[in-house]
C-alpha cells in the first residue's frame, strides 16, 4: 500500500527531529540547566543584554534572565519556592513592585548607596524594591490642529474632559496598565468621584480607543485624533525613525500636580542564594549604570545625578507628580472596576 | 407460511433480545477492564492542573465579586463565538466543496495551498490588520486623499475585525475535516446522488452537508475553543470576552483566585461548546464501506462561473496568507537594512531549534495519548472510558497562562507531598528547571485537538472491523497496531499536524514555564512585539510561519497520496 509511506516518513522527520535537534547544540531545550552567577525574571524588556552585559564586563558577575509578564512570573516565583533560582525580580510598573513587595517574594536591603541615588518616593519605604527607569505619561498632540494653549495647564488630564475635545480625543484601551495606573493615581489625587467624572467626561467627548501606542501616535500623525495620552518614550522613538513626525508631547498638569510618572524597578528575590551580588546589580543600576539601563528606551535616569540621553533633553524639563506606589498598587483594581463603570473601554 | 404473524414477530424480538444483550456485554467492556482503567488514569492525569486552578479558585470563594460588566463580556463572547463560528463555517465549507466539486484554474494548488492559513498565528495576523486597515495606514490614507472618508476601511481595524482575522487563521480546522469527509466517506454517495440525476449543489446539500456534519461539527468544536481561550488577538481589536476578563481580573486587580473563578466561566462556555458538537454530530454514524473509490470527476466550470470560483478561492488565499506574508517580508528586509545586527548574530537560529523540537515532542506525545485513549474508548465501549475520554479535552479551553498556573501549582503540591514522604528534595525543579513542565503543559492543552482528528478518523471505522478482528483471536493491542492504526493514519496525520502548528504557535505557557536560556521563537515575537517593535518581531514571526509550514506540508504529501487520483486510473 504505498499510501502508507507519508505517514511513516512524517513520523521518521518528526522523531528524528526531536532525537538530534538536542543534540546539535547544548542550549537546546534548556538542558544544562543555568550556570550563571545571578538570575533574573524580568517583566521588563527593553534593552537589558546590553546593560547587563556592561555589568558583567565590569564586575565578572555574569547574568541570565527570562522575561514574561508579571503576574505570571510573581505566581512562578510563589510556585517555585526554595527550589527557585531567582535572585532579582524586575519589573514594570510600581504598582506591580508594591504587589510583589505585599506577596512577600522580596527581601528588604540595606543599602546607602541606593538611599542616595533613589528619590524616596521612587523606592519602597521599606527597601524591598527601587525605581530604575522613569516614563512620564503626558499629552501628545498634532501641532496642525492643536495649540498649546488650548490645554488646561493645570489640571491637563481633567480638562480633556472639557467638551471642546469631542471627537478629537485617542487613549488605550482599559485592560492598559498605563491607562489603570494612570486612573488610579487619578484617584489618588482627585478622589474617586471626581475622577469618574473625568473619565466619565473623556467617554462623553466620544474617545477612540487604540490598543497600543505607537498605533495612537500614528493615528495623531495622520490627523484622524488631535490629542491622545502616551508615553514619552514612544514619542522620542516615532521621531527618531521619522523627524517630520506631526506629533508633539505637551508636558501635563505643570502649574498643577505635574505630569504622571510611573517606574520600572526591581527587588532581591527572598529565596535567592546570592542576595550580595544581585544587591549589587541593583545598585549599579542605579548608579553607574542608570544610563545603559535606560537610555536605550529613552527613558529618564531616576537618579537626579545623571542626565537624560539627547533626544529626551529637548522635551525640555518637567515636573513629576510624586509617586505613590501604595496608591497604584492598592488603586488599580478600584482603577479597573471605574473604568468599567464609565464605560470606558 | 404456516408460522403465525405474531409468533414469527415474537421470535424476531427474542431474537432482537439476545442480539442486544450480546452487544450490551460488548459496549460495557466487562472483558477488557484494563483499558477502562488506562483511559481514565490519563484522564486524571489530564486533568490535574485544570483541577488545581479549581481547587485554588473555590478555596477563596466569598472573598471577590464578579468584575463589574461581566453580563456585557458574556454577550460579546457569545456574539464573538456565533461570528467566527459563521465565518469559518462559510470558507472552511464552502471551499472545501467548491475545491471538491468543480474544476476551475488553479484548483488542484488550491486544494491544498488553503490549508497554508493554519500557519499563521491570529496574534500576527491581527497586528498586520490593525497597522494596515488603521487610520494611520495606506488604505485609509489613500481613502481619505480621494474620496473625502476612510471609515469603509477603518471599521476592520475596530472590534469587527476580531472575527474576521479569527475566520482567515481558523477556517482551515474546519476545511480539512470537511473536505476529507467530502472526498473520504461521501463521494461514493456523492456518485449515487449525481448519477440518479441531483444537480451539483443539490446532492451537497442534501448528502454531502448532512454526512459531513460530524466532521464540520469537529472542525467548528476546535475553532470554537481557539476562539474562547484568545486573548491576544482580541484586544488589539479591544474586544472584550470573558477570557480578557480573565487577564484583566488577574494582572489589574492582582487576584489570582478572581482570575481562576472567571477562567471557570470559560470552562462552562467550552462545555457548550463540546455538548453543541456531541448534539451537532447526532446519533448519527457514517461507516465507510469498503477502500478508498475513484472520485467522480468534478464539474468542469466554464466562462464567468470558472473565473468566479478561481477568484473566490484565490482572494481567501491572498488576504489570509500571501498579503500578510508579503507584509511581513517587508518589514523583515527594512528592518534588516536598518539594523542589520539582528541577523548577523543568527540569534534566531536557536529558538528556531527550540520550536521545532517542542512541536515535534509535543505531537508525538498527544497523538500517542489520543491514539491509546481513542483506541480504550472503542475496545471497551463503556460509558466509563467515553466521559473520561471527554474530560481529557477540556484542558484546550482554559486559557493557556490558567494551565500554566495549575501545571506549577501541582507540581509544587506533589514536590511537597514527596518531601513529606522523606524523599530529599522532592522533585526539586523539574517543572520550570527543564522543559518538562512545557511538555506536560501541551499535552493537558493540546490533547483535545489530537483526540478530535484521532476520534473522527475512528469514527469511519464500522464496529464490525473491530468485532472481526476480536472474534479472529487478536488483542487489544494488536488489533491497536494492525487494525485500527492503518485505518485512521489520516486522522492521525491531522492530529500531528494540528497539534504541531498549534505548539509552535503557543505563547503563555512557554512564556511561564521555559527554564533559564530556553527561547522559542514565539517568545521572541512577544519580546518584540510587547515593546511594539513590530518591524523588529517580523523576522521571528515569519520563522514561526515558515515552520508551521512544514507539518502542513507533510499532512498535503499524505492527504495527495491516499488520494487515489482521476489521472492514474484513466
Amino acid at each position: 500500500m504505498p499510501s502508507r509511506r507519508p505517514t511513516r516518513a512524517a513520523l521518521a522527520g518528526v522523531a528524528a527531529l526531536a532525537v538530534t535537534a538536542p543534540l546539535a547544540g547544548c542550549g537546546v531545550l534548556g538542558i544544562g540547566g543555568s550556570n550563571a552567577d545571578l538570575q533574573i525574571y524580568s517583566a521588563r524588556h527593553y534593552a537589558l543584554e546590553g546593560a547587563f552585559k556592561d555589568f558583567q564586563d565590569e564586575t565578572g558577575i555574569s547574568i541570565e534572565f527570562i522575561s514574561g509578564n508579571d503576574a505570571e512570573l510573581l505566581q512562578r516565583i510563589k510556585a517555585e519556592g526554595a527550589d527557585g533560582e531567582a535572585d532579582v525580580f524586575m519589573t514594570v510598573d510600581a504598582g506591580n513592585l508594591w504587589n510583589a513587595a505585599q506577596q512577600d517574594v522580596l527581601k528588604p536591603l540595606q543599602s546607602p548607596a541606593l538611599d542616595k541615588a533613589v528619590p524616596a518616593d521612587l523606592r519602597d519605604s521599606e527597601n524591598r524594591w527601587f525605581g530604575l527607569a522613569m516614563r512620564a505619561r503626558t499629552t501628545t498632540y498634532n501641532p496642525d490642529k492643536v495649540k498649546p494653549a488650548d490645554f488646561d495647564p493645570k489640571d491637563t488630564y481633567a480638562g480633556l474632559a472639557d467638551p471642546k475635545w469631542k471627537g478629537r480625543l485617542c487613549m488605550r484601551d482599559a485592560t492598559s496598565a498605563y491607562t489603570q495606573s494612570l486612573v488610579a493615581s487619578l484617584i489618588g489625587l482627585e478622589g474617586r468621584e471626581k475622577t469618574l467624572e473625568i473619565v466619565k467626561g473623556w467617554v462623553a467627548n466620544g474617545v477612540q480607543i487604540k490598543s497600543n501606542d505607537v498605533e495612537l501616535i500614528k493615528a495623531i500623525d495622520a490627523g484622524t485624533c488631535d490629542v491622545g495620552i502616551t508615553n514619552h518614550y514612544y514619542v522620542a522613538r516615532e521621531l527618531k525613525k521619522n523627524p517630520n513626525l506631526k506629533v508633539k508631547l505637551y508636558w501635563a498638569s505643570q502649574q498643577g500636580a505635574g505630569t504622571h510618572v510611573n517606574i520600572s524597578g526591581a527587588g532581591v528575590v527572598k529565596t535567592s542564594d546570592n542576595a550580595a551580588q544581585a544587591q549589587q546589580l541593583i545598585e549599579w543600576l542605579a548608579t553607574k549604570g542608570q544610563s545603559a539601563f535606560v537610555d536605550g528606551n529613552h527613558e529618564y535616569p531616576v537618579n537626579p545625578d545623571v542626565k537624560p540621553e539627547p533626544m529626551i533633553a529637548k522635551f525640555g524639563e518637567f515636573k513629576r507628580m510624586p509617586l505613590s506606589a501604595e496608591a497604584y498598587g492598592s488603586q488599580n483594581a478600584e482603577a479597573v472596576e471605574l473604568l468599567a463603570e464609565a464605560g470606558y473601554k | 407460511m404456516t408460522v403465525p404473524a405474531t409468533e414469527a414477530r415474537g421470535a424476531c424480538r427474542a431474537a432482537d433480545g439476545r442480539l442486544a444483550r450480546a452487544r450490551r456485554v460488548r459496549l460495557t467492556g466487562t472483558g477488557r477492564p484494563a483499558w477502562s482503567a488506562l483511559v481514565v488514569l490519563i484522564a486524571a492525569i489530564v486533568c490535574i492542573p485544570v483541577v488545581a486552578v479549581l481547587v485554588e479558585a473555590l478555596a477563596s470563594v466569598g472573598d471577590s465579586a464578579w468584575p463589574r460588566g461581566l453580563g456585557e463580556m458574556v454577550v460579546t463572547t457569545v456574539a464573538l463565538l456565533a461570528a467566527v463560528a459563521l465565518g469559518t463555517t462559510v470558507l472552511g465549507v464552502g471551499l472545501a466543496w467548491l475545491v471538491t466539486a468543480y474544476d476551475f484554474p488553479g484548483r488542484r494548488w488550491l486544494s491544498w495551498l488553503l490549508v497554508l492559513p493554519l500557519a499563521m498565528p491570529a496574534y500576527v495576523l491581527g497586528f498586520l490588520v490593525l497597522s494596515t486597515f488603521g487610520p494611520a495606514g495606506g488604505p485609509a490614507r489613500a481613502a481619505r486623499a480621494t474620496v473625502g472618508t476612510s471609515g469603509f476601511v477603518e471599521w476592520l481595524s475596530g472590534p469587527l475585525g476580531a472575527p474576521v482575522v479569527l475566520s482567515l487563521t481558523l477556517y482551515p480546522y474546519v476545511y480539512l475535516l470537511s473536505r476529507a469527509a467530502f472526498r473520504g466517506q461521501g463521494q461514493v454517495t456523492w456518485d449515487a446522488a449525481r448519477m440518479l440525476g441531483a444537480s451539483p449543489w443539490r446532492a451537497f446539500r442534501q448528502v454531502l452537508l448532512p454526512l459531513a456534519r460530524p466532521a464540520i461539527a469537529g472542525g467548528l468544536a476546535v475553532v470554537m475553543m481557539e476562539t474562547l481561550t484568545d486573548f491576544a488577538t482580541v484586544q488589539y481589536f479591544t474586544v472584550r470576552t470573558v477570557s480578557v476578563g480573565v487577564y484583566l481580573t488577574w494582572k489589574g486587580s492582582f487576584d489570582f483566585a478572581s482570575a481562576a473563578q472567571l477562567s471557570v466561566l470559560v470552562l462552562a462556555f467550552a462545555v457548550l461548546v463540546l455538548t453543541g458538537e456531541r448534539i451537532l454530530r447526532g446519533g448519527a454514524r457514517y461507516d465507510a464501506r469498503g477502500g478508498h473509490r475513484p472520485p467522480a470527476a468534478p464539474t468542469v466550470l466554464t466562462g464567468a462561473a470558472r473565473w468566479w470560483a478561481a477568484a473566490a478561492a484565490w482572494s481567501v488565499l491572498l488576504l489570509a496568507f500571501v498579503l500578510p506574508v508579503a507584509r511581513l517580508v517587508w518589514w523583515a528586509v527594512t528592518a534588516t537594512a536598518a539594523d542589520s545586527s539582528s541577523l548577523s548574530t543568527g540569534r534566531f537560529a536557536m529558538n528556531l531549534a527550540n520550536s521545532g523540537v517542542m512541536a515535534a515532542l509535543a505531537a508525538l506525545a498527544c497523538v500517542g495519548l489520543a491514539l491509546v485513549v481513542t483506541h480504550g474508548v472503542r475496545v471497551t465501549g463503556g460509558r466509563l472510558a467515553r466521559a473520561a475520554a471527554q474530560l481529557t479535552t477540556f484542558g484546550y479551553a482554559v486559557p493557556g497562562a490558567v494551565i500554566g498556573i495549575g501545571v506549577l501549582v501541582a507540581f509544587a503540591a506533589l514536590d511537597g507531598w514527596l518531601e513529606a514522604l522523606g524523599v530529599a528534595g522532592g522533585t526539586g525543579l523539574v517543572v520550570t528547571g527543564s522543559v518538562l513542565g512545557i511538555l506536560a503543559s501541551y499535552v493537558v492543552r493540546f490533547l483535545a485537538p489530537a483526540y478530535q482528528a484521532v476520534d473522527a478518523s475512528f469514527a469511519t471505522i464500522s464496529p464490525s472491523v473491530t468485532n472481526s478482528a476480536f472474534s479472529l483471536g487478536s488483542s487489544p493491542w494488536r488489533v491497536l497496531r494492525r487494525v485500527h492504526l492503518p485505518l485512521s493514519r489520516s486522522g492521525i496525520a491531522v492530529a500531528l499536524v494540528l497539534v504541531a502548528v498549534d505548539a509552535v504557535k503557543e505563547l503563555p505557557l512557554v512564556l511561564l514555564l521555559r527554564p533559564f536560556g530556553f527561547t522559542t521563537l514565539s517568545v521572541s515575537v512577544y519580546e518584540l512585539a510587547n515593546e511594539n517593535f513590530w518591524e523588529q518581531a517580523a523576522l521571528p514571526a515569519l520563522l514561526i510561519v515558515a515552520l508551521a509550514i512544514v507539518p502542513v506540508y507533510f499532512l498535503v504529501r499524505q492527504v495527495r497520496l491516499a488520494e487515489p487520483h482521476r489521472q492514474e486510473l484513466s
